[in-house]
């Protein structure tokens, strides 16, 4: 019901929102390496250019890290559009990413 | 490692909580540098004992800490614990603590592939830094598995977490709820931690106690008991049940007992100090007038004394107090006698052993009243009552504080040699007894047993005076005992007899004396009377004489006249001339 809904209202404004990302990673883990590469292909592919995406390496800034109230890593944290979500992993699961993301495939 | 090092094999150092007792319990503290895990089930104070142990480390021992709140924020911690008198914001602000609330919400999260919590490993380093921070409190740890679903890695995760923990030398505290068949929810941190503290709360007949257990502790003894606890104004305090053995020091300086006639019971000097005294007897014999003078008397010395009321009010005793003469409130107010009223039903036996324990060390006493033990059955049975009692004897003699307990007899022979169990635990019992006679109710008092000094067989009235308690002989009639009113128509009786007695005695010196005027009389009169035949003899007798000597003279001049010797004749001539 809850997923339903978010996808349905996500679906409408997907179209004309930038995507407002923040992506928390542990330095050069390889874990943090594939989440990198994996969002980026993602995002090409579905939204088109309309996104920001921060890469923050938690080890150099322990106090976003404390603001954001980050506790696993990589974390990917969707500002905008509305509603927040939080990714947690290497983003290797495409369907879950899209689907945290608001992205109706 | 080198030959050097294994030689010189490093003793566990610990780091003192600051809990009140323990660190008795523990022998020093928690493992320093080591993680410790305090695990129990809903409501039994596992935060506010983390969150004790944060606080005075940074009050008392000068060593900042870390507290994660998984399940509380700051701001709810901070008023939580803002009744105990722990201002967190003050010492965040001091950088002295600093809380760190971390949140997962399930709904709020997608995972998306393989992670780690290195995120939490940063913010939790980068708070250790911040401060500088010796001590760590992670609560409750577990949140993390209701946020995240990934068992698998969370395990390993939560295995590296106590090994970073270690790694960084901080004394650390983790929380977590007790699980249905191990200690903890995940069974995972009993093994990696290496101290566990099991805390408990259990209710018993309506009235809940809680209790602290450590199951283990690498590297070190421990006490292997439950503890009591209780939480109260001023945080946590574990009860460790002291040394039961009997090698405590003793005294033999005195303790007058506040009535001086009782004292001469007692080999003239009252009560051994820090010995314990029971006082029983049924309702209404005066126990708690007894136990009130005993103060009363000790605080006028200028001792400490702290009182214990489970029955009356302290209002209640010093009004009732005063009836007798004493005034208890002057020494309330010089702050020589304290008084600690409660209902047995407040809280268990453990409890009230707790919250007595912390008074004592809170005021010092030299003397302490319970008054009367035997309210406290209606809320544990008498075995535990007694090994309360044998508790709580012990550490006031290791104190050197005696201690006057006040037990209500029931009316039963039986009872007697065994009130309560505890007579071969105190060392003086003084018993007070209703004598009933000619439809009267007297108190008889006398002295059970006294330890290690001679006392009185004897029964004595107990009355009560203006001025105060008091003893008298009692009086042993034809029919027994007397007391009371027979008492007095005794003494009056045996006034009356003897001026009887007395006057009886004048009159027959009297008499005597009479009969020895008459006696006297006449034995002047025979006396008299021989002297006066004496006499008559002596004369004839004299006569007698005479006429002898005449007529041997006769003879002999008749014997020269026939001779006829002139000289002899002449001076016989002369001689008859």
């Amino acid at each position: 019901m809850m997923d339903d809904t978010n996808v349905m209202s996500d679906w409408e404004q997907t179209e004309d929102e930038t995507f407002d990302l923040r992506l928390f990673v542990a330095g050069t883990s390889p874990a943090s390496i594939r989440a990198i590469n994996n969002l980026k292909n993602i995002l090409d592919e579905y939204a088109d250019g309309h996104y920001n995406l921060e890469i923050i390496d938690a080890h150099q800034q322990p106090g976003l890290a404390k603001d954001d109230n980050i506790t696993a890593l990589p974390m990917l944290i969707k500002k905008a559009p509305n509603p927040k979500r939080l990714l947690v992993g290497d983003m290797s699961d495409k369907p879950k990413v899209l689907r945290g993301l608001g992205i109706n495939q | 490692m080198t030959d050097k090092n294994k030689n010189q094999v490093k003793p566990l150092v610990k780091t003192p909580t600051g809990i009140l007792g323990l660190d008795e319990v523990t022998l020093g503290g928690l493992p320093q540098g080591r993680p410790t895990l305090i695990c129990g089930s809903a409501g039994c104070g596992k935060t506010l004992f983390s969150l004790e142990f944060i606080v005075r480390g940074a009050l008392e021992f000068n060593e900042p800490g870390v507290f994660i709140a998984f399940e509380e924020k700051a701001e709810e911690l901070a008023t939580n614990v803002a009744s105990l008198g722990f201002d967190l914001y003050e010492l965040q602000e001091d950088k002295k603590i600093r809380i760190d609330y971390i949140h997962i919400d399930k709904s709020e999260i997608e995972e998306t592939g393989e992670y780690d919590l290195e995120g939490l490993f940063i913010r939790l380093n980068y708070a250790i830094d911040s401060i500088g921070a010796k001590r760590v409190v992670l609560d409750t740890i577990e949140n993390l598995f209701a946020g995240l679903s990934n068992q698998a890695i969370l395990r390993a995760e939560l295995r590296r977490l106590f090994q970073f923990l270690k790694d960084k030398g901080v004394t650390a505290i983790i929380t977590g709820e007790r699980g249905e068949s191990s200690l903890t929810r995940q069974g995972l941190e009993e093994y990696v931690s290496d101290c566990v503290i099991l805390l408990d709360h259990r209710i018993i007949n309506q009235i809940s106690t809680r209790r602290l257990r450590i199951v283990k502790y690498r590297g070190s003894v421990h006490g292997t008991n439950e503890y009591p606890f209780l939480i109260d104004e001023e945080g946590i305090s574990v009860l460790p049940v002291t040394s039961l053995q009997l090698n405590k020091q003793v005294s033999s300086e005195r303790v007058p007992s506040g009535i001086p006639a009782l004292d001469t019971m007692l080999s003239e000097r009252g009560f051994y100090r820090g010995s314990s005294i029971l006082t029983s007897g049924t309702a209404g014999t005066g126990k708690t007038s007894i136990a009130a003078s005993f103060i009363n008397a000790a605080c006028e010395r200028n001792e400490r004394c702290l009182y214990f009321a489970f029955e009356e009010s302290p209002q209640q005793i010093v009004r009732n107090m005063r009836s007798i003469g004493m005034d208890l409130q002057k020494h309330i107010d010089s702050g020589n006698l304290q008084f600690q009223a409660s209902r047995p039903t407040l809280y268990g036996l453990e409890m009230h052993l707790v919250a007595i324990h912390k008074s004592i060390r809170k005021f010092k006493p030299t003397i302490v009243v319970l008054d009367p033990i035997t309210n406290l059955i209606t809320v544990g049975t008498m075995s535990e009552v007694k090994s309360m009692l044998v508790r709580l004897i012990d550490f006031l003699q290791v104190e050197q504080i005696t201690v006057m307990f006040t037990a209500l007899a029931l009316n039963t022979i039986t009872n007697e040699q065994t009130d309560e169990g505890i007579s071969s635990l105190v060392d003086a019992w003084i018993q007070i007894k209703d004598i009933e006679l000619n439809g009267e109710r007297n108190r008889g008092l006398y002295v059970m047993k006294s330890r290690g000094m001679e006392h009185s067989n004897q029964v004595r009235e107990f009355v009560f005076t203006k001025t105060g308690l008091d003893l008298i002989d009692v009086y042993i009639g034809p029919e027994g005992v007397l007391t009371g009113s027979a008492r007095a128509t005794q003494i009056m009786l045996e006034e009356t007899g003897e001026l009887i007695h007395s006057q009886a005695l004048d009159r027959k010196d009297r008499e005597l004396d009479r009969k020895r005027k008459m006696l006297e009389g006449k034995i002047d009169g025979l006396r008299t009377e021989f002297e006066s035949t004496e006499k008559e003899l002596n004369k004839v007798y004299i006569e007698e004489q005479i006429k002898k000597e005449r007529i041997q003279q006769a003879r002999r001049n008749m014997e020269d006249i026939r001779k006829g010797t002139p000289t002899s004749n002449d001076t016989d001539n002369k001689e008859n001339k």
